[in-house]
C-alpha cells in the first residue's frame, strides 16, 4: 500500500499521547494499525508505550485497550479473544474484532515471555507486536535480554573492569518462529510499508502472529531524536536488524543491504555504545562484528540467499 | 426441581461451574483442584457448555486471561489452589481494582514452603485484602450453593467485585457426599444472563480498562471499591433468600450453631466447623452450654454482625487453619478481636491455631478447647491468648 | 469526560477511561524546542514525514500531506525534517 492511500485510513493512535519526543514506539504502533480493517482490541504490557498512552483520563486509542500487569499481556488478550470467540458462537455478536498484544522487550522477550509463548502454542488469533528498544526505557534504561552486547544501560553500566552489557542478546524472532506458528515477521519502521505489509498479513493471518520491530529510543540509545528512523535503516545496513519474515515456515529475506556496512555505523552515532571505542576495547567491537557476521549468514542460509 | 447426587467437592463444584454456563474459563490444574478442571474440560469436549476454555500455560495466565474475558464483556470463571493462587496473587488486586465479578472456587491447600499438598487456609488468607469476597463452606453442599451465588453477588451493580468460593482441599474436594444439586434450568435462571456495563467487545463505544491512575484520581477508585465492599453484606443476605425460594437452603452471614445460650463458643470456618459441631454436641449432652459461629462469608469481614452474636459469651476460641507469624495470632482471631472492640462484650477471646499442612483436628481437640474456655469462663483467667492445636513439641 | 476534582461518585468505576482517543485534548506542543515549517512549494507530497511521525501530527487530508501539521501535538523531534528527501522541512527556533 502507498503511503499517500494508507494515509487515507483514520489514524489508530492519536496525538497527544506522551511518549518522549522522538519515540520510535509511536511511530511503529502508528504504522501497525494502520494494516488493521477491523475494529481492534488493543493489549498493552507495562511499559513505556503504556504509560504514554493512557494516563488518566486520557486515553490516545480510539480502539477499545486494555492493560492489565507487565508479565501478561499476551495472556490476557488470549482472553478477550476467547470471549470474543464464545460469544460469536453463541451468536451473542457477530462483529469482526482484530486483537493485539503489544509488549516492549522487557514485556516480551523477558518477564512476559513465558505468557507470550504459551498465548502463540495456543494458536489464538492474534497479533503480538514487541516493539523492540533494546531495554527497560520506561524504568530508566536497564538492561534486557534484548540489549546488544557492550551497550552500556543502568544495569550493565560500562564500568572501569566491565564495558558494558556482557551478553549477546537473546534471538526472540527466531524463538517465535520455532513455535511453528503461521507468521512471524521482523521488521523495521525506516521501511513503513514492508512493516504495513507485514502487519497487514500478520491481522489477515488466521492464527496467532508475531511481528518484531526494531523501534528507536533517543534516550536509551543516546542518540539524537531526529536519527530515530536513520539508525533504523543502519541497523539494517549493518546486518545488526535483518528484515525477514516466516510464513508457514518458510523463511524469506526482505531487505539485503547493496553494500554490507561495518557495525561500528551502528555503534557510532549511539552514546550506549561509546566506551567501546576506546582503545582497551577496541577486540570487543571485533568480536561484535563477527557475531552480526555468523548471525546474518545463518538468516541468509535460512532464507535460501547463499 | 433438583437431583440427589452422590460427588466430592471437585465434581460439584465442576457440576456448578457447568451449570452456570460461563462464556470463558481459564484455568490451571493443580493439586487439589485439578480434578474439578479435568472434569470441566471433560464437559467443554463434550459439547455440555459454551465455554471457551484457554488452557493456559500458568495462574498467573489463568488470572489474567480471566480479567482479560472479563474486561471484553463476558462471564468469566477459574479456579486454583495454595501456590497457584499465590501465583495469581498480582493479578488477583487488578481484578478486584477493575471491578471485574470473576468467581473463582479456590481449593484450600497449604502454602509452601516446605511443599505440602493439604488442606488449610494460608492460601485464602494471603488473598485476604486483595479486594474479593471471600466465602468459605462446611461441605461440598455448601461449596457448591456458594459458587452459584457468588456469581449473582459479584455481578451485582452495588458490588461488581470478584468472589472466591473456599472448600477445604481433599477433606471437602476428595470427599464423596450425599448433596443436591439443582436443575440446570433453575440455575440457568438464577444466574441468568451477564450484562457488563462497559466492555471492550464494543466498538460503539470503545473504552480503555487499566490505565495510569496516579494521585489525582487512583484514590477516588479506590474508594469505590471500599464502599462496593460495604455494600456486599446486604447483597449477600439478598441473594440468598432468594436462593432459598429456589433450594429450600438457607444462607447467611455466617451460621450460628446453638449460640443462643451459649456460655462458651468457637468460631472457626471450613470442614473443621462440622467438626466442631459434633465438639458441640458432644459437650451439650454433658451439660455445657457450648456453642460454635461458622462463618461464611469471611471478606468483606461482618464484623458488628459477628461480634454482635459473641458477644454475650464468657468465653470464645478462634480457630484459625492459617497462622499470620506477625505473634498476634492467625487471621481470624486479629479480625474477631478487632470486631468486639467496638463491641460492649466483655468476654475472654483466645486463639487456636491448628490443623496446619492437613493435620487431622480431632472432636476430641475440639473438646479439649472448650475445656479451656470453660476454665476462662470460671476464673476469669487467661494462660495463653495463642495457642497452637496439635503440634508436637 | 472526567474533569479534574472529580469526586468518587462522579467517575466511571474502576478506572475505566470511557470516551476513546480524547488524548487529542491532551496538548503536548508546548514541548517543543524547536517547530517544524513545512514548505508546501517544495513538498513533492512522498508522505515520509506522515509515516515517521510519532505523534500523528503531520497532517494529510484526501491523500495530500500538504495540508498541516498539528502543532498541538507536534513535540518538536525532527523526523520529518531529517527524513525529507526534498528538504521541504524546516526545523525553527520555537
Amino acid at each position: 500500500m502507498k503511503l499517500k492511500e494508507a494515509a487515507k485510513k483514520e489514524e489508530r493512535l492519536t496525538g497527544g499521547h506522551r511518549l518522549c519526543s522522538g519515540c520510535g514506539a509511536g511511530t511503529v504502533v502508528r504504522l501497525v494499525m494502520r494494516a488493521s480493517d477491523n475494529p481492534a482490541v488493543v493489549g498493552c504490557s507495562t511499559g513505556c508505550l503504556e504509560v504514554s498512552t493512557t494516563i488518566y483520563p486520557y486515553t490516545a486509542w480510539e480502539d477499545s485497550f486494555i492493560h492489565n500487569a507487565f508479565e501478561n499481556v499476551a495472556a490476557t488478550i488470549s482472553g478477550v479473544e476467547s470471549a470474543y470467540r464464545s460469544l460469536r458462537n453463541q451468536g451473542k455478536m457477530d462483529e469482526d474484532f482484530d486483537f493485539i498484544a503489544i509488549g516492549g522487550d522487557g514485556g516480551s522477550y523477558d518477564i512476559g515471555f513465558q505468557s507470550l509463548s504459551g498465548a502463540m502454542e495456543r494458536g489464538h488469533d492474534m497479533v503480538y507486536l514487541c516493539y523492540d528498544n533494546g531495554a527497560y526505557m520506561n524504568t530508566g534504561i536497564q538492561r534486557s535480554s534484548a540489549t546488544p552486547k557492550g551497550a552500556n544501560t543502568t544495569t550493565s553500566p560500562a564500568g572501569e573492569v566491565i564495558p558494558g552489557k556482557q551478553q549477546y542478546r537473546k534471538e526472540l524472532t527466531d524463538i517465535m518462529a520455532a513455535h511453528n506458528i503461521p507468521y512471524v515477521a521482523q521488521a523495521s519502521p525506516f521501511k513503513p510499508q514492508d512493516l504495513m505489509k507485514k502487519a497487514k498479513k500478520a491481522f489477515e493471518t488466521e492464527g496467532p502472529a508475531f511481528l518484531n520491530v526494531l523501534a528507536p529510543c533517543p534516550r536509551g540509545w543516546r542518540s539524537k531524536a531526529e536519527e530515530g528512523i536513520e539508525l533504523t535503516k543502519i541497523a539494517a545496513d549493518t546486518c545488526f536488524w535483518p528484515l525477514f519474515e516466516v510464513e508457514n515456515g518458510e523463511w524469506k529475506l526482505n531487505y539485503n543491504p547493496k553494500a554490507k556496512k561495518p557495525i561500528t555505523d551502528w555503534l557510532e552515532p549511539q552514546g550506549r555504545f561509546k566506551h567501546l571505542f576506546k582503545p582497551e576495547n577496541e577486540g570487543l567491537i571485533e568480536e561484535i562484528q563477527e557475531h552480526v557476521d555468523e548471525r546474518w549468514e545463518t538468516i541468509l542460509h535460512r532464507c535460501g540467499e547463499e | 426441581m433438583s437431583n440427589q447426587v452422590a460427588l466430592t467437592g471437585n465434581e460439584v463444584m465442576a457440576q456448578a461451574m457447568r451449570q452456570i454456563n460461563p462464556d470463558v474459563v481459564a484455568a490451571y490444574p493443580i493439586t487439589p483442584q485439578t480434578a474439578m478442571v479435568q472434569l470441566f474440560s471433560q464437559f467443554v469436549a463434550d459439547g455440555k457448555v459454551d465455554t471457551e476454555y484457554v488452557t493456559v500455560e500458568s495462574e498467573h495466565s489463568a488470572m489474567s486471561a480471566t480479567v482479560g474475558a472479563s474486561a471484553a464483556g463476558s462471564r468469566a470463571m477459574t479456579a486454583t489452589a495454595a501456590n497457584g493462587l499465590a501465583l495469581m496473587w498480582e493479578v488477583l488486586y487488578i481484578a478486584s481494582g477493575t471491578r471485574l465479578p470473576i468467581v473463582m472456587p479456590v481449593v484450600n491447600r497449604a502454602l509452601s514452603g516446605p511443599i505440602n499438598i493439604h488442606c488449610d487456609h494460608s492460601d485464602a488468607m494471603g488473598a485476604r485484602d486483595s479486594g474479593w469476597i471471600q466465602f468459605f463452606a462446611e461441605n461440598g453442599q455448601e461449596a457448591y450453593d456458594n459458587a452459584i451465588q457468588a456469581v449473582r453477588i459479584s455481578e451485582h451493580e452495588d458490588v461488581r467485585l470478584p468472589s472466591i468460593v473456599n472448600l477445604d482441599g481433599f477433606i471437602i474436594s476428595h470427599a464423596v457426599e450425599n448433596l443436591e444439586i439443582l436443575a440446570d434450568e433453575d440455575v440457568e435462571e438464577f444466574v441468568g444472563d451477564y450484562q457488563a456495563d462497559n466492555y471492550l467487545l464494543n466498538s460503539e463505544d470503545p473504552i480503555a480498562v487499566g490505565p495510569l491512575d496516579l494521585q489525582d484520581f487512583y484514590f477516588e477508585h479506590k474508594m469505590q471499591q471500599a464502599v462496593a465492599a460495604s455494600n456486599v453484606k446486604d447483597v449477600v443476605l439478598e441473594v440468598a433468600k432468594e436462593y432459598e425460594e429456589i433450594s429450600g437452603r438457607e444462607y447467611g452471614l455466617f451460621e450460628e450453631y446453638k449460640l443462643d445460650d451459649a456460655e462458651v463458643a468457637v468460631v472457626a470456618l471450613g470442614s473443621t466447623t462440622g467438626t466442631a459441631k459434633a465438639a458441640v454436641d458432644n459437650l451439650r449432652e454433658q451439660g455445657v452450654k457450648a456453642g460454635l459461629l461458622k462463618i461464611r462469608l469471611y471478606r468483606p469481614f461482618p464484623a458488628e454482625e459477628i461480634a454482635n452474636a459473641l458477644k454475650d459469651l464468657d468465653a470464645v476460641a478462634i480457630l484459625d487453619r492459617a497462622d499470620t507469624f506477625s505473634t498476634t495470632g492467625g487471621p481470624v482471631y486479629i479480625d474477631t478481636r478487632a470486631a468486639l472492640y467496638d463491641s460492649d462484650a466483655d468476654l475472654e477471646v483466645v486463639n487456636y491455631v491448628y490443623g496446619l499442612g492437613g493435620r487431622d483436628i480431632k472432636v476430641e481437640e475440639i473438646e479439649s478447647v472448650f475445656e479451656d474456655l470453660q476454665q476462662i469462663a470460671e476464673t476469669g483467667n487467661v494462660e495463653q491468648k495463642i495457642n497452637y492445636l496439635g503440634v508436637r513439641e | 469526560m472526567v474533569k479534574p476534582g472529580d469526586g468518587y461518585k462522579d467517575i466511571p468505576k474502576g478506572g475505566l477511561i470511557l470516551e476513546a482517543g480524547n488524548a487529542k485534548n491532551y496538548k503536548t506542543g508546548g514541548w517543543r524546542t524547536k517547530k517544524p515549517i513545512l514548505d508546501k512549494e517544495t513538498c513533492i507530497n512522498c508522505h515520509r514525514c506522515w509515516a515517521f511521525c510519532p505523534d500523528s501530527s503531520v497532517l494529510s487530508e484526501d491523500g495530500d500531506v500538504k495540508a498541516e501539521i498539528d502543532y498541538d501535538h507536534c513535540k518538536g523531534c525532527g523526523i520529518c525534517a531529517h527524513e525529507c528527501p526534498v528538504n521541504a522541512i524546516e526545523m525553527e527556533k520555537e
